[in-house]
């Protein structure tokens, strides 16, 4: 759990581009506040490869960052489950090997575990406990926000976050792209 | 992408005041709003945040597009509520003064309206805190001021770099998406939503990559200039906590704890006026 330089400069651009991110969205349904949103699956990916600290910060900063840039309103309710993803994501960033080129078969299961894992506890049971002792919304509602943002979150996630770290581990990881001959 | 908040320089009292400061009174203020739901007090805020947002001397059209945006979401919000739990007020205030019928079995009680009345108000005392802080507050010298109140530097030039490299990125993003639209790919509402994903992987992709590639770049120059060897550091827009930025967070302090002694004395959260 290191936060050298690089760190640093992972979170700063990590969270740029999760509030340049912000406006990018794919609506899903007539639930306000829910879309399909490539940003989660950039966090998962930035956390995945430069652990917790980076992740919590790109998560928290990056969402406080941009509901404050584009709907000019911080809901802290929903601000503190993303760090939420970011932590437990990055816990496991050694476990993933992304930067050693090693994101394959079993390490891509296992990151997508604990990115299901991570967004059931942000976005069923975090967020919708927030909202509710926050703001007394009505229960039945910020559950199923909540399970609705877990579901576009998990695909968009699972499928973009996936194929980012893949590529990425595939790009890192080879010192060279000459092979050996026989 | 016209619909952004951001910092403009002009010469008020409030621009003058240390980020910090500005910071901790955005950060109460939205504390105390978020836990009170004493209509009187959220009023009280309301009006308040009104005569600052004047103060400040910010103009419509810094904030007008994305202010109508808040209300456009926060009626679909309004409405929601309703059709999700139209007993919400009731529950809550624990009266049932049924005013008319809406559709269905939906009925508009007047703790209803009451209730959505308060949850308006709290979205409404925010929202200008939001403004003044983003519009009055330069960002490096915010993340300059940060250091200056304990916070590790490090973070505080991570913050730096976010704010810095906003517009970079968003710029990157548009360069790749015209990139692509003009190779043919649809990102309009015409696509499916299954090619509208996989059109977006094609913009996404490069967009983190030339990110990834920025983060070496940066961190190697940062690395060759020494950063993090010492444990301080000095600033150049590094703003002195002057009287009046002590005053403002006095002030603010104070306010929120009698706010919230008000709220809480009679061990309930709501005002409630049906009793």
């Amino acid at each position: 759990m290191k936060f050298g330089i690089k760190e640093v400069v992972a979170a700063g651009i990590g969270t740029a581009l999760f509030v340049a991110l912000t406006q990018v969205q794919i609506p899903l349904g007539f639930i306000p506040n829910t879309a399909l949103q490539p940003r989660a699956a950039l966090l998962v990916f930035i956390s995945a490869v430069f652990g917790p600290i980076v992740g919590g910060i790109v998560g928290f900063l990056g969402h406080a960052l941009g509901d404050a840039f584009f709907y000019g309103s911080v809901w802290w309710s929903w601000v503190v489950p993303e760090a939420v993803v970011g932590i437990l994501v990055g816990i496991f960033a050694n476990k993933f090997a992304i930067k050693e080129g090693g994101f394959s078969g079993k390490n891509i299961v296992f990151f997508n575990v604990i990115q299901v894992i991570g967004n059931a506890l942000a976005w069923i049971l975090c967020a919708p406990i927030l909202d509710i002792v926050i703001y007394a919304e009505p229960a039945n509602k910020v559950f199923l926000q909540g399970i609705w943002a877990f579901i576009g979150n998990i695909i968009i996630a699972g499928v973009l976050g996936s194929i980012l770290a893949y590529a990425y581990s595939e790009i890192s990881g080879k010192s060279s792209s000459l092979e050996k001959e026989d | 992408m016209g619909r952004v908040l951001t910092y403009e320089e002009k010469d008020t009292w409030m621009h003058r005041l240390c980020g910090v400061t500005k910071f901790v009174f955005f950060l109460l203020w939205s504390m105390t709003s978020m836990m009170t739901y004493d209509t009187r007090i959220l009023l009280v805020m309301v009006v308040l945040s009104i005569i600052l947002y004047r103060t400040s001397r910010t103009r419509w059209r810094q904030v007008g597009a994305v202010f109508k945006f808040i209300l456009l979401f926060l009626t679909i919000n309004l409405i929601a509520i309703f059709f999700f739990s139209p007993g919400q007020g009731t529950k809550i205030y624990g009266t049932d003064t049924p005013l008319f019928h809406v559709v269905g079995p939906y009925v508009m009680n007047a703790e209803q309206l009451f209730y959505e009345f308060n949850v308006f108000l709290k979205y409404m005392t925010v929202v200008p805190a939001v403004f003044i802080f983003i519009v009055t507050t330069n960002p490096s010298e915010f993340a300059a001021s940060l250091n200056r109140v304990g916070i590790s530097y490090k973070f505080g030039y991570a913050f730096a770099i976010a704010l810095r490299y906003i517009p970079d990125v968003q710029d990157d993003f548009r360069t790749i998406r015209n990139a692509q639209e003009a190779r043919g790919i649809e990102m309009s509402k015409k696509a499916k939503l299954s090619s509208r994903i996989k059109n977006m992987a094609a913009i996404i992709f490069p967009l983190v990559f030339s990110s990834m590639d920025r983060i070496d770049v940066v961190s190697n120059a940062m690395e060759l200039r020494g950063f993090g060897k010492n444990k301080k550091r000095t600033w150049y827009m590094a703003r002195e906590l002057k009287p009046l930025d002590y005053t403002v967070i006095i002030v603010t302090a104070l306010a929120s704890a009698v706010a919230l002694f008000i709220t809480y004395h009679d061990g309930n959260r709501f005002y409630n006026p049906f009793v």
